[in-house]
């Protein structure tokens, strides 16, 4: 096997728990999209051109009302936020490809995306972008299909609580998470952000959470005084 | 619906908008940042932070509003990722949610 296929093929298979733990919601938002009055035709290509879970959701739910169109892409930009923090950290890791190339994996880069790409290039393997489009791919024309799925068969997708797929993506996420515990400042960084996060999921709600959290908990190791920081061996 | 343009709906123009948007987050991060030759040791301690933080914050409402079945499960993946790969505690969790789940925890 080449060296590229064999790099598409093991991020396929990073990427698998993913494509499963994603699915329901991949769903739903087909099934939400239809109730908020989109045609089958505009979810499958909100899926598709957006590809984006949180900002997908946050936006149907607004097209169901009355809201002005500037309002509802204002939403979507600030739901999308955490992605300039995520295009900063995750470029340092780019900067051997061409500009194209480049241009192309920041299309695909989505939350479990990104957290995989920091953790392969974080352990000194070189992040290619055969590796990245092997776990983006089938995750994105799995996300397509499901907007597909949700919108013509909403009504039969029954109760996903029984097999515990909707917890699923926490538990990848958080399986990922303890994986970065290596990292300078982790601790006072996930109690910060714990802590914050929570406050603003009980007071603001979701998917607000995830902005606040970040923010406090990135805040946190920016201040922190440089002499406590562990810094990497260099 | 309230109107075409170009012959096409509002809805279709909104989507379209929303896509150059979410695009523009996912780029520019990385543009604003590689203009700079040198970067500041706060910023990336920050940088370094992302990953953590953010996660962390997508993790938190399983924990908030979980059941008993849902905070076992991530207590158990927390102390199994000490000693297993990834995929081996993601698997190990599903079984597990599962399983407690069908004993009506």
């Amino acid at each position: 096997m080449s060296e590229n296929s064999s790099q598409f093929m093991k991020g396929m298979k990073d990427g698998f728990p993913v494509v499963i733990a994603a699915a329901p919601f991949g769903m739903l938002f087909g099934t939400l999209a239809i109730e908020n009055g989109l045609t089958i035709s505009e979810a499958v290509f909100m899926s598709a051109i957006v590809f984006a879970g949180a900002s997908q959701m946050v936006g149907i739910e607004l097209f169901g009302q009355d809201i002005a169109p500037w309002l509802i892409l204002l939403s979507i930009f600030a739901v999308n936020f955490r992605h300039v923090l995520y295009s900063a950290t995750l470029g340092r890791y780019f900067d051997h490809m061409p500009k194209s190339h480049q241009a192309l994996a920041f299309f695909f880069m989505t939350d479990p995306q990104f957290a995989s790409s920091e953790q392969r290039g974080e352990s000194g393997i070189k992040l290619t972008l055969a590796w990245y489009m092997g776990m983006a791919l089938p995750l994105y024309f799995a996300w397509i299909v499901e907007a597909w799925i949700g919108a013509v068969f909403g009504s039969l997708i029954t109760n996903t609580e029984a097999l515990g797929i909707t917890f699923l993506l926490s538990i990848y996420f958080l399986a990922l998470l303890m994986s970065f515990r290596g990292r300078s400042l982790f601790v006072p960084v996930v109690a910060t952000s714990a802590l914050t996060s929570s406050i603003a999921y009980l007071t603001l709600g979701s998917p607000w959470h995830v902005s606040v959290g970040a923010v406090f908990g990135i805040l946190v190791a920016a201040c922190w005084p440089a002499r406590y920081r562990k810094e990497p061996k260099s | 619906m309230m109107g075409d343009f170009l012959g096409l709906s509002d809805n279709v123009w909104i989507i379209i908008f929303a896509a150059i948007i979410t695009y523009f987050t996912r780029v520019s991060g990385h543009l604003i940042l590689s203009r700079f030759e040198t970067i500041h040791p706060r910023v990336e301690a920050g940088l370094n932070a992302v990953p953590a933080a953010v996660v962390t914050a997508i993790v938190v409402p399983a924990v908030l509003t979980g059941g008993w079945a849902e905070v076992i499960t991530i207590i158990v993946a927390v102390a199994a990722s000490f000693k297993m790969s990834m995929m081996k505690v993601f698997f190990l969790g599903w079984v597990l949610i599962i399983a407690l789940r069908s004993i009506g925890l």
